[in-house]
């Protein structure tokens, strides 16, 4: 693939993931928002996402689309600003497997509660 | 694209160059920020005490201001990042530079909210 279809095909994975993540983070805001008062407890936290497959899919679809969204950012800002250091590969694709893999483990263990 | 072109003053001295900076500064501490966030959460399954016990962790209020500071990057990058989507993929009218007042309203708002509702 040359370079300038790469480019065009990660802008349009940007933008469309931009797209998730703008219905899922007004989500998440109204969330925090709610969650936040009289502090946040893990009981309180497992009681709202234990067992509930609506949450868990909501925020499994918010990690893929962060994992699509983020690394391309960060590849961008790295290969704009440090073009010669080669460090935007190496960073953006482990940023992105931090992200699906911390990101999946954290839903299901919200969903799961560890008891797997 | 290997190099970037070099901006004097008057290439950042209006509003939507702060626009720009803000949404690259936000995005950028927020990547840095998920991974921890999702490493904290992934503490739930070692069930709810072991999860409340990673939750105690970030009980000092610089992570209270922490958590307040990324409330509100994560709204400048909502905000800023529909205004884009807006400029990229809307109709054109216009000059739109409303929407980067109304994207600093919203973040600030979010902001207040947060202080409002936590503790």
């Amino acid at each position: 693939m040359s370079q300038a279809v790469l480019q065009a095909k990660l802008w349009y994975a940007q933008r469309i993931s931009a797209m998730v993540l703008g219905v899922c983070v007004a989500i998440h805001l109204a969330i925090i928002f709610y969650a936040i008062r009289g502090g946040l407890t893990a009981q309180e936290i497992l009681g709202r996402t234990q067992g509930n497959l609506g949450f868990a899919i909501f925020y499994e679809i918010f990690v893929l689309a962060c994992f699509v969204h983020a690394p391309i950012g960060v590849a961008n800002i790295l290969q704009e600003n440090i073009p010669q250091a080669g460090m935007t590969k190496p960073i953006s694709w482990l940023l992105a497997l931090l992200i699906l893999i911390l990101g999946t483990t954290a839903v299901i263990g919200l969903y799961t509660g560890g008891a797997i | 694209m290997s190099s970037r072109p070099t901006l004097d003053y008057r290439a950042k001295s209006h509003l939507p160059y702060f626009a720009y900076a803000c949404h690259r500064f936000s995005g950028l501490l927020l990547a840095c920020f998920i991974p921890l966030h999702f490493l904290m959460l992934s503490q739930s399954l070692r069930g709810a005490e072991g999860f409340e016990a990673s939750l105690k962790l970030t009980d000092f209020w610089v992570f209270k201001f922490g958590e307040w500071a990324l409330v509100v990057l994560l709204a400048v990058h909502l905000a800023g990042g529909v205004r884009l989507l807006i400029i990229e993929f809307g109709p054109w009218n216009g000059l739109r530079k409303g929407w980067i007042q109304i994207s600093i309203l919203f973040a600030i708002v979010c902001g207040l909210l947060f202080l409002y509702f936590a503790n």
